[in-house]
């Protein structure tokens, strides 16, 4: 067998991050796991005090080491814990990810979704969707540092 | 310009003399005639080398966070759009302007040196502007063009004759001038309108031509922090070329997001670009983006309203809307 058949063969699972807020979707989260909710094991979560706490350099690092989609999870408007931290995170991402848009990284493969505590059911069905849009998109190649391949 | 110049040189003089000011900033010439760079003058050097053409292009509002920590009032002479920096700038509180004097200098656009070379205007010795007409005397002969083919990009959509902040005015204010009219978004929009293909190719020619001068940086005057982000030592990305597109990338995405809301659109980051990237494209996307979604805004129109991207609404737009917007492609 030859390496090209190897590779042929290795069917495509995205590997995707979300950033989750402390106060609701990281707890959204959890109550998807206790309720034995099932969402993709490659989307890696990474908590985060507020939705506000990301970073556009956050973005980008995720796509660079090797992310194939970012998603934001935070409580919905006027539920955050800061009082005013999801209001400031959504008017920054629509425009980090309008300007990803510009530059020509598919729009599909950015997104923000507002997951509260009681939203168990609401978080796997998002990660589901996602997952699914970013499998049908593929791989990301475009904003991947060379150097992070295996 | 030639008018402009002895009626600046008298004023500044006079302003020396009175000790309303200490110093000026001014321009004068670099290597060549067109690399007009800006330079302090004190009362004790002679005006004799100032220079005052169209090729003063230069905002001198990024010199003044630097000079306001000197002793004394500097003078510094800003034309309308500059005067937006300045603004904006206050805002920002990186200037004292107790220790500043604004002279507000009138501007009929400024010249760019690459669209005389192209037009084939080279080996340049001097330029001279006739009203309409600017002359050069070049190694091969006298060579001319027409003023307004080779304009400053930005000229072409200039912000008006009107100064948004001044101390005093050197001649009085024209009501309107002849420059302006392009549509600053009609480039962006077409980009927009590209399919993701397209526009990934259009910025992977453009970007991939960045050295990482950081010219534009330095520059520009919204780029005021003390330390950049891109001379932490600690981001790996620190005083260095740009290792590969994903670093390219990553340096005009975040540049031109860490001035969103603040960007009042002057285009010193496109004239100063040594490979001619067309670098304002990706602040006026992010303008275009704020206008469309949260108002109309000018960043450095005054020194007090908020930019857009530290306030917000509770019925701003969900992200999602990206999506629909310009429906599918």
């Amino acid at each position: 067998m030859q390496v090209n058949e190897v590779e042929e063969k290795k069917e495509f699972t995205p590997l995707i991050v979300a950033f989750c807020c402390n106060w609701c979707s990281y707890a959204g989260a959890d109550l998807a796991g206790s309720n034995r909710l099932n969402y993709p094991a490659n989307i890696k979560i990474i908590r985060v005090p507020c939705s506000c706490r990301v970073n556009p350099l956050f973005i980008l690092r995720a796509f660079q080491r090797g992310a194939d989609g970012v998603i934001l999870c935070g409580c919905h408007p006027g539920d955050c814990h800061y009082t005013t931290g999801n209001y400031y995170a959504r008017r920054r991402m629509t425009t980090l990810f309008s300007m990803l848009d510009y530059l020509g990284i598919e729009k599909e493969r950015t997104r923000v979704e507002w997951v509260s505590a009681a939203e168990g059911v609401k978080f796997a069905q998002t990660m589901n969707e996602f997952a699914e849009a970013i499998t049908k998109l593929g791989e990301n190649r475009k904003l991947r540092d060379l150097r992070c391949e295996k | 310009m030639r008018e402009i110049r002895e009626l600046l040189v008298k004023k500044i003089n006079e302003l020396l003399e009175n000790g309303t000011v200490n110093r000026v900033i001014g321009w004068k010439a670099g290597d060549f005639c067109y690399d007009v760079t800006p330079a302090v003058y004190t009362k004790e050097d002679n005006l004799d080398d100032f220079l005052f053409d169209g090729f003063c292009g230069a905002n001198q509002s990024k010199y003044l966070i630097n000079e306001t920590k000197e002793e004394g009032k500097v003078l510094v002479l800003l034309k309308p759009c500059d005067s937006y920096s300045f603004n904006q700038l206050i805002k920002e509180h990186r200037i004292d302007k107790e220790k500043v004097y604004v002279l507000g200098i009138p501007c009929s656009g400024m010249l760019d040196i690459n669209k005389m070379k192209e037009q084939g205007i080279t080996g340049i010795l001097n330029i001279t502007e006739d009203g309409d007409t600017v002359k050069a005397e070049t190694l091969y002969g006298t060579k001319e063009c027409d003023r307004k083919d080779v304009l400053l990009e930005r000229c072409l959509c200039c912000k008006g004759s009107k100064h948004v902040a001044y101390d005093e005015l050197l001649v009085p204010e024209a009501e309107e001038n002849e420059l302006g009219g392009v549509d600053r978004f009609s480039k962006v929009a077409e980009l927009e309108s590209m399919t993701p293909e397209e526009k990934f190719d259009f910025w992977r020619t453009e970007l991939s031509k960045c050295i990482r001068c950081n010219a534009c940086r330095n520059v520009c005057p919204a780029c005021s922090c003390r330390t950049c982000v891109f001379d932490n030592a600690a981001s790996g990305v620190a005083a260095k070329v740009n290792a590969d597109t994903f670093e390219e990338n990553m340096f005009h995405i975040i540049r031109a997001w860490h001035v969103a809301g603040r960007c009042t659109d002057c285009g010193e980051c496109s004239r100063v670009c040594p490979q001619n990237i067309p670098l304002q494209l990706l602040n006026r996307k992010f303008i275009k983006d704020m206008n469309e979604l949260y108002g109309e805004f000018q960043a450095g129109a005054d020194s007090e309203t908020k930019g857009p991207l530290t306030a917000f609404t509770k019925e701003d737009a969900e992200p999602g809307i990206i999506y629909t917007r310009g429906g599918d492609r």
